[in-house]
């Protein structure tokens, strides 16, 4: 064959190879079909494990039992015991190394988030005992007066 | 039978042509190798939503961004809660502020008071994602970037996501959105970290009321498989055959 159809066949050569290169040395070895289907499951293996290693933030409350044993049994015997320490006290995270102090939020806010009243009869926020915030002592704080480990008003 | 010189020669060449080739070119899987190599199949995420009662405090979604490192301010969630308020006019009135981040403290929807004498049924309804069992989110991804795990969860890989933003697009639920600092597209993961630990996820933990939870729907002792098995359920935007996993306790047709 005459050079004319050899050199342009060679470049052309030439780059198909430097794509094939280019793509083994980018694309991980792990990625590729990992499951079932082409269409859902081609993904980059390790991925999954990156995820894995997310770091988990809320601990639950038995981790803060381990050293708050007192404060968690008073709660656990309260109406509130439905809520975890951390809804108000804040992701354990590696408490006490890091953070050393939580930032606990004790605001007004905070309880109204379950306890301002909604007429919304098709929820359990109708349940829920509830004050109205403009007419309840609006400018204090509610932890002012009632615990938040133990709501009860009886065992105040 | 004759044999040219020719002939041999060709036919060696042929032989060793196809001696050449990988033996993992010519193997045959049998049906039990295929499925040890697709992996875990006891296990298949699900959850769970109440709607009857969820009280809008939102803990879940504050909960849900400390976990998961969305920014606080941001105006994009994982997950978030809506309020539907229905009047005697047969007008529906919903918002979610902020995702229902800070919860909902006041009557007002987009500042208007509503008459509770009005209100023919009012709820809150938890949104995440989907998990689909046919994810139209992860079907348009051009690189490959977004994908079902063997156990049911459809995730990210940020450091192969170019941004294109083509899932956020796709998906019917709207459940996904664009990364403010990692500037790759985000969703929901079911707390991936968490449940492959045997924790639930954080929205779970931190909701007070059990509006929420998470579940094996394999696994037919579990209390979730149990209530989707037996009781009435439902899932949102059924019409897009994405066979959303995210099953509804007390749901209303206004809910989209």
């Amino acid at each position: 064959m005459k050079n004319h159809v050899w050199r342009p066949l060679l470049v052309a050569l030439a780059g198909v190879a430097l794509l094939l290169t280019a793509r083994a040395i980018i694309v991980p070895d792990d990625f590729g079909v990992n499951g079932e289907s082409f269409t859902y499951n081609f993904y980059r293996a390790g991925s999954v494990d990156d995820w894995k290693g997310f770091k988990v933030k809320y601990r639950g409350k038995e981790y803060c039992r381990e050293c708050h044993e007192e404060k968690v049994e008073e709660n656990l015997a309260s109406p509130h015991s439905v809520i975890q320490c951390e809804n108000c006290h804040g992701p354990a995270v590696d408490h006490p190394e890091n953070p050393e102090l939580l930032p606990t939020e004790s605001t007004r806010l905070l309880c109204l988030r379950c306890h301002a009243t909604l007429p919304y009869p098709q929820s359990n926020r109708a349940e829920m005992p509830s004050v109205s915030p403009e007419e309840h002592n609006p400018d204090e704080n509610c932890v002012e007066c009632h615990n938040p480990h133990n709501p009860d008003l009886e065992a105040m | 039978m004759s044999c040219t010189r020719r002939d041999l020669i060709k036919n060696a060449c042929k032989g060793a042509a196809v001696a050449s080739l990988p033996l993992s070119a010519l193997k045959m899987l049998s049906p039990a190798e295929v499925k040890a190599s697709v992996g875990d199949d006891k296990t298949r995420w699900v959850f769970l939503v109440d709607i009857q009662k969820c009280v809008g405090c939102g803990f879940c979604v504050k909960a849900c961004k400390n976990e998961n490192e969305i920014p606080l301010n941001a105006p994009v969630t994982r997950t978030w809660v809506e309020r539907y308020v229905v009047t005697k006019d047969g007008k529906s009135h919903i918002d979610t502020p902020k995702g229902g981040r800070d919860g909902y403290t006041d009557g007002k929807i987009h500042g208007e008071e509503i008459n509770p004498d009005e209100i023919t049924k009012a709820f809150f309804v938890p949104k995440l994602c989907n998990q689909c069992e046919k994810p139209a989110c992860v079907q348009v991804c051009p690189v490959g970037a977004t994908y079902q795990t063997r156990d049911g969860v459809v995730l990210v890989d940020q450091s192969w996501c170019i941004g294109c933003g083509y899932c956020i697009m796709a998906c019917p639920y709207g459940v996904r959105f664009f990364h403010p600092e990692h500037h790759v597209a985000d969703k929901c993961t079911f707390c991936y970290h968490r449940i492959t630990k045997g924790m639930k996820t954080a929205c779970v933990d931190a909701c007070p009321f059990g509006a929420r939870q998470v579940g094996n729907l394999k696994d037919h002792d579990d209390p979730v498989t149990q209530t989707i098995m037996n009781q009435r359920v439902g899932i949102l935007k059924d019409e897009y055959g994405t066979k959303p996993q995210v099953y509804y306790i007390g749901l209303d047709e206004r809910v989209r």
